[in-house]
């Protein structure tokens, strides 16, 4: 009877548990347990959303995507967790997630309060709001009054405070714990505007009844910087993200794609050559192989492919890269030199 | 003399007034007393006959029960207008019944399902030997095998082909859900907490002082906080009450937190039966020279555990009830399945006919357990009454 | 081999792995032990897993700006307010609904256990279904339910139901007029509290003269008066301090007035119907408990139905049901932390939702949150301990 209750217990844990030690080499458990754990939002279309057979696609998950290839040159070896607003800095912090590719702003407090190290922006938005066309409501000063539906311990729910605040105007919120309840409330006529990054406004907008009879405000009310974060104090893990993500933005730069990455590896450019692997020992620097980068655009392609493919004006998410283009075309994507 | 005897013969009794039998007197007794009960009534019918007609009329009448898609639900014939749209609950079965489960490995969840019946039926046995002790090690088997065949043997790295192929590869917890997941997380919630529930009762009994604090304490703790609490605590604070590198999955978590929780509520069950336990046998156990555990495991608790079962299968409904919560942490059991199917772009606007379907479904499985749970009461007391 | 045969007297000596005092020690000790072994361990791994990644930690963190928004406080609440005072509104909205419920739930419940051993078929039956259809069916299920219905039925602001031209009822919630209190209002509630001093010195002395003479005094309907008139009077010679800000359409929403939020309604009442069926088979319990003897008895007396329940059956039912009533209360005050399902701002939405989040302090949120859970738990059960020892059979 003991040794089967003993039995049992060692089947649960098993199942469940995966005791792996953390220590501060994470690359090095990475490695060792073969498959990068990514931690996404739970169902946001364009950017983290899995379909029917549970196979993950967005422009945050090819963020895992690309560190996986820089690993491993395998797109596949990523365990994808989704996470609710409410648990994903616990995950994060406690070692569940290797790192967070969940559209989460920067902000000054989670970069030293919560132990936590952005790596990057690799998508700037600003909080919009979306309303029904039939309220005649063509900019957002004119929203006194208004109902407003949020998602809960967001920094969107704090900005629409402080918006609110600045303008001297009433408002009610109501916050949710869930995207979708937010969007239901809002499609049921419980609030009057649904706010929440615009990127995100776009992407809920496809899931609503009718999305046509909706329209985005022009406003942008706040800063989101949005990037993938990692624990504070393992630096050399930041550093894999953090470059995994330039090397696509530089990739874009260089006029290096998925379908010509093979033809520029004979390029004579050096900048190409450094990125690719052919000069110098940079991918040893990050403690990867020196084909790292190559297989981030080889298997994820550039920035730009990732922009167009998941969220672009070309898919039902429809953005334009405004701001998100690269600083050579007037944007702010700007990646330091692989030198 | 004559030896005829005349007898008294009475006369046959009258029959009951006609106003105290039969239907009408029935609807006398019952309905019309008095004037009180005759108005209590009309409007008791008045009530009736404007909640159910148009209840029926939306559930089953004017209901559209065939069709591909909401374009079928949005443009009824004009006679049928009004009516629920149940071609949106039909396309969603088997999401509400396996979640984002993959549909190749359906089957295991099928099997899963057959073999708990198949481990739970000789319980429905009355002559079967060893009764009690096989149902106890089966309400713990049962967790176990079907969590087995949930998650699968073989966790093949990704890059292996047989990843996504194999009939026995690994599925991650977070694709488990619907129906199937709330019996799981139900069952291994009464599996595991029974156990720590029943050391908990003894020790709440116990004649040690600091045992007993210890165990008051740890039950009352749990008893006064929600359980949506206890849920949120395991998803966000437990992590950090383990050492570096050690991670529980997040379902794991969530039965954790089930599990305590439900242990603090069936160790007061327990205790009921315990309590329920004359004097006499713990005194002749001991006089027999049996030593406390012997005495507990062969004479108190098999009798104590025998009266509880009610309250056991009691527990067990509350606990099935109340899994709907971790549908607020994020998980798709059967009520996160029905939501999910709510928010599902191409049916949306018909969530009241997922949740009334859900209501009926969660009404037919507790109200079943609960009368088996009664009848169950009955039959126990009988066979304790002297 | 010698055999010792002890002296009958003497108490056997035995060995002290035997003695079941000394075991009695070991265990306890070592129970202890485990335990603080076990809490040491969990606080070492969070102290350690917190310093280790700089993560914040402590209660200072109450004092900060919160600068977010709730849509309903009970006391004065902006932007500005502390992360504290963001968890005193939550508290004091989980109160409200669980005070307003336990009451309505209470009534609701006698009445339909009352009815479910109504001599009328009918009656019995409906509370019958009533019930099993109620309990059998999950909360959280019920409060999505009623929430999705009131969303679905109710109109927007513009096209609201109008009621009386003072109260407006539409998805965004019920606005009904507010009081506004003026100089000199305080003299009504003085009054009330004046009539209800009286009331219960009426009440005493009438008690007292029907115990020596028999002689019945109106005690409800006096009482009713003094508590009506003697605020009204007031209410007069003060001059009606007090006038009533009737919400109207301004903008997008009704502005101005008490507005009723659809979360708090849909949130009310699931709880009142869902404990009420749990209440109503506890009064039915309670009330079959009592021996039919007693019934008897009272009729006997000359008592007719209605004062045999109330001052007959009730009274004695009450022991039996208030045990599993208080727990039944504090289901209804626990299962009020439903609301964040449904954005209701209770403590548990808003402390170990929003606060949580935006501090990112989960292990003393979490704590605070439920550990004023376990306070209301004990407090309610020590008061309910107290009251139901108060209402016991006197033995002599």
């Amino acid at each position: 009877m003991k040794k089967l209750t003993v039995l049992a217990a060692g089947a649960a844990l098993a199942i469940f548990a995966s005791g792996t030690a953390m220590a501060q080499q994470t690359l090095a458990q990475v490695k060792q347990r073969g498959q990068v754990i990514c931690g996404v939002s739970q169902s946001l279309p364009g950017f983290a959303n899995p379909d029917a057979q549970g196979n993950w696609a967005g422009f945050d998950v090819d963020m895992c995507k690309s560190v996986a290839a820089a690993i491993f040159g395998d797109t596949k070896r990523v365990k994808y967790v989704p996470t609710t607003a409410r648990e994903r800095f616990t995950a994060l912090q406690s070692g569940e997630v290797d790192f967070l590719a969940r559209n989460t702003t920067w902000t000054m407090s989670r970069d030293t309060q919560l132990g936590f190290d952005f790596v990057g922006i690799n998508f700037y938005d600003g909080q919009g709001f979306m309303v029904r066309k039939d309220l005649n409501v063509k900019n957002a000063k004119q929203l006194a009054g208004a109902a407003v539906c949020t998602q809960t311990g967001t920094t969107t729910e704090l900005n629409v405070a402080d918006f609110f605040r600045s303008n001297k105007m009433d408002y009610k919120v109501v916050a949710f714990e869930k995207n979708d309840e937010v969007l239901a409330a809002y499609d049921s006529g419980r609030c009057d505007v649904f706010t929440t990054d615009r990127s995100g406004l776009a992407a809920d907008r496809t899931k609503l009844k009718d999305p046509n009879a909706h329209i985005i405000l022009p406003d942008v009310i706040s800063k989101e910087p949005l990037g993938p974060l990692v624990r504070h104090g393992d630096n050399n893990w930041g550093d894999i993200i953090r470059w995994a993500f330039f090397a696509m933005v530089n990739a874009e730069e260089l006029g290096i794609t998925a379908a010509n990455v093979d033809q520029m590896l004979n390029s004579p450019n050096p900048e190409i050559k450094r990125l690719l692997g052919k000069e110098g020992d940079f991918g040893k620097m990050l403690g990867l192989e020196n084909n790292w980068a190559y297989n981030v655009i080889k298997m994820v392609g550039n920035y730009a492919e990732s922009y167009e493919r998941n969220v672009g004006t070309k898919t039902p998410i429809g953005l334009e890269r405004g701001v998100n283009a690269l600083w050579t075309a007037g944007g702010l994507q700007y990646a330091p030199p692989v030198r | 003399m004559s030896t005829a005897t005349a007898s008294f013969q009475p006369k046959p009794s009258l029959p009951p007034p006609a106003a105290t039998v039969g239907v009408v007197g029935w609807l006398r007794a019952n309905l019309f007393s008095s004037w009180a009960n005759a108005a209590l009534t009309l409007l008791a019918l008045y009530v009736l006959w404007k909640v159910i007609p148009p209840a029926i009329d939306w559930l089953i009448t004017n209901a559209i029960w065939t069709g591909e898609s909401t374009s079928d639900c949005k443009n009824p014939d004009e006679t049928r207008k009004g009516g629920a749209c149940w071609i949106y609950v039909q396309a969603w079965i088997p999401g509400y019944i396996y979640g984002l489960y993959p549909y190749d490995l359906r089957w295991r969840i099928d099997l899963a399902g057959v073999l708990s019946v198949l481990i739970m039926a000789p319980l429905f046995f009355k002559k079967m030997p060893y009764r009690a002790t096989y149902g106890m090690i089966a309400i713990i088997l049962v967790p176990i095998v079907a969590a087995l065949l949930f998650n699968g043997w073989y966790d093949f790295a990704p890059s292996d082909p047989r990843a996504s192929s194999h009939p026995w590869r690994t599925v991650e917890t977070s694709k488990w859900g619907g129906m199937s997941l709330t019996l799981l997380i139900a069952w291994v919630g009464i599996g595991a907490s029974l156990p720590i529930g029943i050391v908990l009762a003894l020790g709440r009994r116990s004649k040690m002082p600091i045992v007993s604090a210890l165990c008051v304490g740890f039950i009352e703790l749990w008893r006064g906080v929600p359980l949506i609490t206890v849920l949120f605590m395991s998803s966000v604070m437990l992590p950090l009450f383990l050492p570096e590198g050690v991670n529980f999955d997040k379902l794991m978590r969530a039965l954790i937190g089930v599990t305590l929780f439900s242990a603090a509520y069936l160790a007061e069950v327990v205790r009921g039966g315990l309590q329920a336990i004359p004097r006499g046998q713990f005194e002749a156990a001991s006089a027999l020279g049996l030593n406390y555990p012997k005495s507990m495991a062969l004479i108190v608790l098999p009798q104590a555990l025998k009266i509880v079962i009610p309250g056991i299968v009691n527990s067990f409904i509350g606990l099935f009830k109340d899994t709907t919560l971790v549908a607020v942490i994020g998980m798709f059991d059967f009520l996160g399945a029905i939501q999910l199917g709510n928010a599902d772009p191409k049916w949306l606007g018909y969530a009241v006919e997922g949740y009334v379907f859900a209501a009926i479904l969660y009404f037919i499985c507790c109200f079943s357990m609960s009368r088996y749970s009664l009848a169950l009461e009955r039959k126990l007391q009988t066979g304790h009454k002297r | 081999m010698a055999v010792q045969i002890r002296g009958g007297a003497a108490p056997p000596s035995v060995a002290v792995w035997n003695d079941p005092r000394a075991r009695a020690i070991f265990f306890q000790a070592m129970a202890l032990v485990l335990v603080i072994a076990f809490g040491w361990y969990i606080f070492h791994n969070t102290y350690t897993n917190l310093e280790k990644r700089g993560i914040a930690s402590g209660f200072a963190y109450l004092n900060s700006t919160a600068g977010f928004g709730i849509i309903m406080h009970l006391i004065p609440y902006s932007e500005e307010s502390s992360y504290g005072r963001a968890m005193l509104v939550g508290l004091l909205n989980t109160l409200v609904v669980a005070a307003i419920g336990v009451v309505f739930a209470t009534v609701l419940g006698f009445i339909i256990g009352i009815a479910r051993l109504s001599r009328n078929w009918l009656i019995a039956r409906i509370a019958y279904v009533y019930i099993e259809v109620i309990r059998n069916i999950p909360l959280l299920l019920q409060i999505f339910f009623w929430y999705q219905l009131l969303g679905k039925s109710l109109p927007g602001p513009r096209q609201s139901f109008n009621i009386l031209d003072i109260a407006f009822l539409n998805n965004r919630g019920l606005y009904v007029p507010a009081p506004v209190f003026e100089e000199g209002f305080w003299e009504i509630p003085v009054g009330f509290v004046i009539a209800c001093v009286a009331s219960y010195f009426i009440h005493r002395w009438a008690r007292k003269r029907q115990e020596l003479t028999g002689q019945q005094f109106p005690i409800f309907l006096t009482t009713l008066g003094l508590i009506v008139a003697i605020p009204f009077i007031a209410a007069i010679i003060t001059g009606m301090p007090l006038h009533w800000e009737i919400p109207a359409l301004r903008g997008f929403n009704f502005q101005g007035g008490m507005v009723l939020i659809p979360e708090f309604v849909s949130l009310l009442f699931a709880l009142i119907i869902y404990t009420a069926a749990f209440i109503g088979e506890i009064v039915r319990s309670g009330i079959m408990a009592i021996s039919h003897g007693q019934t008897e008895a009272s009729y006997a007396l000359g008592l007719r139905p209605g004062p045999t329940l109330r001052l007959v059956i009730i009274p004695q039912a009450m022991r039996v049901i208030i045990p599993p009533l208080t727990s039944q209360y504090l289901n209804l005050t626990k299962n009020s932390s439903l609301a964040t399902a449904i954005a209701y701002p209770d403590l548990v939405a808003v402390f170990s939702g929003t606060v949580l989040n935006q501090t990112g302090q989960a292990v003393e949120c979490m704590a605070i949150t439920m550990g004023v859970y376990l306070t209301i738990s004990l407090l309610t059960s020590m008061f309910m301990n107290w009251f139901n020892a108060k209402v016991a059979l006197k033995e002599r």
